[in-house]
């Protein structure tokens, strides 16, 4: 399959890939690993007038803990990400999202901004980042502006990055002593889908309550998902395999997936119950070691 | 721009060549360079039948556009080789049986070198893991598990 004809460009500086960018305002993309992006226009289920490639501009692929903020540059590799030892030994939750997504082959290329930035539900950082409480940092001609990770995802492929928008950074608080986290994605084959998943990112208080819980639902919807109702019953309570249970229900039915040849509607919400149910009890192991 | 020049060094050899902007890397090799060796399979990123090694990481060259490869090195099947002597990895997927349509090899056998490139002694369970963006639908893996098993001894030093 061949994509339609597009022009190519190579910035050598943000500047001037925001310069294309706002040179083009109604038919450009931002080519950034390319690995959901080059798939949509060969299968011509997407076009663009111009691809603007970010992979030559420096500065855009690095982790690092900075004044209590995780920063992880928008190019960063998913590979690159998940054999970094800060994630591997601080940031459970981010490791195996890496692990999972697509096969090894593909996250050589495949990037955390393009990622999120492709806003597809059925991406696996999308739900991941809404359980840390993530912020995206996205560069226009005017400078950066911040966006809350609840404010980013607006519908299917849609986010709150304007056309003249690149995202440049993903910002996630350090977690405090007693945190853990947990990705459990069901998929059928190594580089599928999920069928469902879950990201539970949580910290215990003194008492081995939960004091903070987010959890994030991958393809459950339009959208990655926050289930706020499951977070708000299990904070400040003890987890027990009750408390555990009814969070993971709560989850559960905030799902609205679509039935497709992974599954029926109802299998997909039963699934993502049960996977949060196990990622809730994992990152409460996590935390209660480290 | 719709052409660009570009210089991509395939095999050690620098090639240069215009190309449209949406021409993909795996047909330049194919098709520009006349070099078949990189397979073509589902071309929709699943199968990897055209893993080649960019800058020598494995990538699906069906998925990256031959002007992102400006610059950089590319290595494919027909690279392994060196001077009339097979590679490890060729040799292990020759003795232990690794193949039988033959479609998915390349891919496999790029993959698998870039595997012990950085982890000479890898266990089964890494093996498995590194090839599980390359796609067999003839062996059920065991006899690839066992061909990158002799390439990794052949290749570690004590092996001599």
């Amino acid at each position: 399959m061949i994509p339609a004809t597009f022009d190519y460009h190579s910035p050598q500086t943000l500047e001037d890939a925001l310069a294309l960018l706002q040179g083009h305002p109604d038919d450009a993309k931002v080519l950034s690993g390319g690995q959901s992006l080059l798939p949509l226009l060969k299968l011509r289920l997407g076009a663009a007038g111009h691809l603007i490639d970010i992979g030559r501009i420096p500065g855009l692929e690095y982790v690092k803990e900075e004044g209590g903020v995780l920063k992880i540059g928008g190019r960063t590799r998913e590979s690159a990400l998940e054999h970094s030892d800060l994630i591997q030994t601080k940031y459970p939750l981010l490791a195996q999202t890496a692990a999972v997504i697509a096969d090894p082959l593909v996250r050589n290329l495949a990037t955390v901004g393009g990622n999120l930035a492709h806003g597809d539900p059925a991406n696996d950082h999308p739900a991941t980042m809404l359980a840390l409480r993530a912020e995206v940092v996205a560069t226009g001609p005017n400078g950066t502006r911040t966006i809350p990770i609840d404010q980013f995802f607006l519908g299917l492929f849609s986010t709150a990055l304007a056309p003249d928008e690149i995202l440049t950074e993903i910002r996630i608080p350090v977690p405090p002593a007693r945190s853990g986290g947990s990705y459990v994605k069901l998929e059928r084959k190594v580089g599928d889908f999920a069928t469902a998943a879950s990201a539970v990112q949580l910290t215990l208080g003194a008492g081995g309550e939960v004091a903070s819980v987010g959890i994030g639902l991958t393809n459950a919807g339009p959208t990655p998902l926050r289930a706020a109702d499951a977070e708000q019953y299990l904070t400040g309570k003890q987890p027990s395999a009750d408390v555990i249970a009814e969070a993971a229900r709560r989850a559960s039915a905030i799902a609205t997936p679509s039935a497709d040849r992974r599954g029926a509607i109802e299998y997909k919400r039963q699934m993502a119950r049960v996977l949060t149910g196990r990622a809730l009890k994992q990152a409460i192991e996590w935390a209660k070691e480290h | 721009m719709a052409q660009h020049q570009i210089q991509v060094k395939v095999n050690g050899t620098d090639h240069k060549a215009e190309v449209e902007s949406r021409l993909l890397l795996v047909h330049l090799l194919r098709e520009t360079l006349s070099m078949t060796g990189t397979h073509i399979g589902c071309d929709t990123t699943h199968c990897g039948a055209c893993t080649v090694l960019l800058d020598g990481v494995p990538v699906k060259s069906c998925t990256v556009l031959a002007v992102q490869a400006d610059g950089r090195e590319v290595t494919t099947v027909e690279g392994l080789e060196k001077d009339g002597k097979l590679h490890a990895i060729q040799d292990g997927f020759w003795q232990e049986h690794g193949l039988q349509c033959g479609f998915c090899t390349p891919g496999m056998m790029l993959t698998s070198a870039a595997l012990l490139a950085n982890n000479p002694d890898p266990s089964e369970a890494q093996i498995r893991q590194a090839i599980s963006g390359n796609l067999c639908r003839c062996t059920g893996y065991v006899n690839i598990i066992k061909s990158v098993q002799y390439a990794a001894a052949k290749l570690r030093p004590e092996a001599g």
